[in-house]
């Protein structure tokens, strides 16, 4: 599952407000202006760090701004405009039955919709409950389990609607999202590299931290995006973009064996940000004795 | 829609803008009386504490950064100091330094988003920053430009200002040579000239008179403003070191929320972050700081929620002087970090987020793998603060618009920037083993 540009599809515009957040405040398009396209940014269970890369556009906030009409960003207006919305941005991935709903009534709502980040594309870090027993965690945790709802696995947005395009990343890189939305605008598909990180790293003349001091590194099977930025500071990669498209997960655990790492090494490293992404999910349970698969 | 709320009435906002994570709050007033105020968070828990445990030692910096975007270095910085505590090892001299400028540049950042993004357009009458712009241009822009440095001195440091990639256990994978660090001066020297400037644009703001008496709470250092280490001090003088933490506060899991109340043993609600930090800390501010807190008219404390904003302005003003006086003294140590190797043991770790101390701690097996983990972030401990604020706070307004009063009140909660994320993303993990 890596992003592909897909052209958006038109929805039928919808009638329904989203659960819990019905945006009424306003009309939409007041006074008759001409209307721009309308953006909401929606959240589900993530760290807001991704849709904080909106606003650390601090060049580009407000020609955005001209450019779109800002309907729905809680983070960021109290502003509420309702629905239907041309572009909606989710953040965060669907852990609550609630949201599952949720999130079915803002795709109606949305004639494209797009995921921002590993959360939403593929379950984030709060997907490591899929390879535990999460009944343990709450009851273990909480003096009152029954008021903490959590299903039981932390999915990506396209295991429950459409989804246009993906934007990974943990966080998103900015000078990509502003690509979406320069591509939005335009009504092209975003151009976005699909190589490696590995790929990138050498575009950017590093010497290979694998090669050169033997640091373990998920470059070679990570998505590009990010422009080698954890080899240019002396690391490995740990593949906050996810998996590449065709990704040879299985030769590069076997390289990480080879450099010395144990099972469990090589388990945690494919088990994080991007965990549920089915490239990883299938090499870290290869090399998980006795978890769950 | 102008009815007021005379008798058995509910007032909710939902969910709250402009605050991190999704929350929402609800008063109950009886006869005239408000019986009852609820913060709710909406935010799924995500359990970090449970899925720590497993995870090897160098983990926690990159996994505890994700509780929250807007503070990952709060996470990473608390996460360090614990690991490196059960292990053994002192982080000192250029190394600390330089995750006080890592620090200093997301105290930049989040200050300034909070002040000119968030909360400034509560006191100006606008829905948000984008509405805010076109009638108060020059201010937008300074404060643009402000978290712009804020970020850039992230991303030196750190590599990227969301969720750094360059901050380990023992130190940092790689440090910055003395001429990359000279290229952060001017850029700093302009972003204290406008924090300077955001203090007096925000003393004059209009203050609604509020006084709360809350015990305050913050990490004290002996010679400098406490960010990222320190011991604990409170307003009536109570101290304690981070290893102690779980001694004094205690946490109650709300029934009705997804987050847990801390309280102060033998004192209750307490609140952290900036009013708490300038009212213990304030003796030891940079000159320029003090100079601009009293030319605002801070005093000693400050007491007043709402005139929060100008303590985080002042904080702006300190961190920038902070941030140029580590660049100009850079002088880069041989290794870019001290060896950790992993022991048995627990270990704490407490530094001050921009929103309020952020505690961390870890049992380790000889191995270096993770027993158990605690976190506790600062809008837990302000929460129960907050909705005794908002009591108040609505009984002296009962009169008003329900609009106007739902208005209010949001602009109350921002007073403690609550970043909600934080709060849920907190787990109370109560592992017990013989
Ligand atoms: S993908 Fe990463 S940065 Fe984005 S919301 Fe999720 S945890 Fe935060
Ligand atoms: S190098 Fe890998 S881990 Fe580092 S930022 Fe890029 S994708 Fe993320």
């Amino acid at each position: 599952m890596s992003p592909q540009p897909v052209p958006a599809t038109p929805k039928p515009p919808a009638t329904k407000s989203p659960a819990n957040n019905p945006p009424t405040t306003k009309p939409a398009n007041p006074g008759g202006a001409a209307a721009k396209p309308k953006l909401a940014v929606w959240k589900f269970a993530s760290c807001d760090g991704c849709q904080l890369s909106i606003l650390n556009c601090e060049d580009e906030l407000l020609a955005l701004a001209g450019a779109v009409d800002i309907a729905y960003f809680p983070e960021a207006t109290r502003g509420m405009v309702a629905g239907p919305y041309d572009l909606s941005l989710v953040e965060g991935s669907v852990t609550t039955p609630v949201d599952a709903e949720r999130i079915r009534r803002i795709r109606a709502e949305s004639s494209t919709l797009v995921t921002i980040g590993a959360c939403a594309t593929a379950g984030g870090i709060q997907a490591l409950r899929n390879f535990a027993d999460v009944d343990e965690f709450r009851s273990v945790v909480y003096a009152h389990p029954g008021y903490v709802s959590a299903l039981d696995r932390s999915t990506g947005i396209a295991t429950h609607v459409h989804v246009d395009f993906e934007l990974r990343g943990c966080p998103i890189d900015k000078g990509q999202l502003l690509e979406v939305f320069a591509a939005f605008v335009q009504g092209r598909p975003p151009r976005v590299p699909a190589h490696s990180v590995c790929m990138e790293c050498k575009l950017r003349g590093n010497v290979c931290v694998m090669v050169a001091s033997g640091t373990p590194c998920m470059g070679p099977v990570t998505q590009a995006g990010c422009g080698a930025l954890c080899p240019s500071y002396n690391r490995g990669c740990y593949a906050c973009f996810g998996p590449k498209e065709t990704a040879n997960t299985a030769s590069l655990a076997d390289q990480l064996i080879r450099l010395g790492l144990g099972d469990r090494d090589v388990m945690r490293m494919f088990r994080t940000f991007n965990a549920a992404a089915e490239d990883f999910r299938q090499q870290s349970v290869a090399h998980d004795e006795g978890g769950r698969r | 829609m102008t009815h007021k709320l005379t008798g058995d009435q509910l007032l909710t906002t939902d969910p709250l803008a402009r605050v991190e994570g999704e929350g929402a709050m609800t008063v109950r007033v009886r006869g005239g009386s408000v019986t009852d105020v609820e913060l709710r968070i909406f935010e799924p828990p995500r359990f970090f504490e449970a899925f720590l445990r497993g995870r090897a030692y160098t983990e926690p910096p990159d996994i505890t950064a994700r509780i929250c975007g807007i503070c990952p270095v709060a996470y990473q910085m608390s996460s360090c100091l614990a690991i490196e505590q059960v292990c053994g090892v002192r982080v000192d001299g250029p190394l600390r330094d330089l995750r006080r400028l890592l620090y200093c540049g997301e105290w930049i950042e989040s200050h300034a988003l909070h002040i000119y993004l968030l909360h400034a357009p509560d006191f100006l009458g606008f829905d948000g920053v984008v509405d805010m712009a076109p009638h108060a241009p020059e201010a937008v822009e300074r404060g643009l430009r402000l978290k712009r440095v804020g970020n850039e001195v992230m991303t030196l440091v750190g590599g990227r200002s969301i969720h750094p990639v360059n901050v380990k256990v023992g130190g940092f994978y790689r440090v910055p040579t003395r001429a990359e660090l000279r290229t952060l001066r001017e850029p700093l020297l302009h972003a204290r000239e406008d924090a300077l400037e955001t203090v007096r644009w925000v003393s004059g703001f209009d203050f609604p008179d509020f006084e709360q008496h809350q015990e305050y709470l913050a990490l004290r250092s002996p010679d400098s403003y406490a960010i990222e280490g320190g011991s604990f001090v409170s307003s009536s003088g109570i101290a304690f070191e981070s290893a102690d933490f779980d001694l004094h506060v205690r946490e109650e899991h709300v029934a009705r929320s997804n987050a847990l109340h801390a309280r102060l043993h033998g004192v209750g609600s307490y609140v952290v972050g900036p009013m708490a930090r300038y009212t213990i800390n304030h003796d030891v501010l940079s000159p320029l700081a003090l100079e601009a807190a009293a030319a605002a008219g801070l005093g000693a404390t400050c007491r007043n929620p709402f005139r929060s904003i100008i303590v985080r302005a002042v904080e702006l003003v300190y961190a920038c002087d902070e941030a140029l006086r580590i660049v100009a003294g850079w002088e880069p140590p041989s290794q870019p970090a001290v060896e950790v190797t992993p022991r048995a043991g627990v270990g704490t770790g407490a530094t001050e987020a921009p929103r309020g101390v952020i505690w961390h701690r870890y049992r380790l097996a000889g191995d270096g793998t993770i027993r158990d983990a605690r976190i506790v972030p600062p809008t837990s401990q302000n929460q129960a603060s907050i909705e005794e604020d908002m009591r108040s706070f609505v009984q002296d307004r009962l009169d008003l618009p329900t609009d106007e009063l739902t208005r209010q009140c949001e602009q109350a909660i921002r007073n403690y920037d609550p970043c909600i994320s934080c709060a849920t993303h907190f787990l109370h993990l109560h592992v017990e083993r013989a």
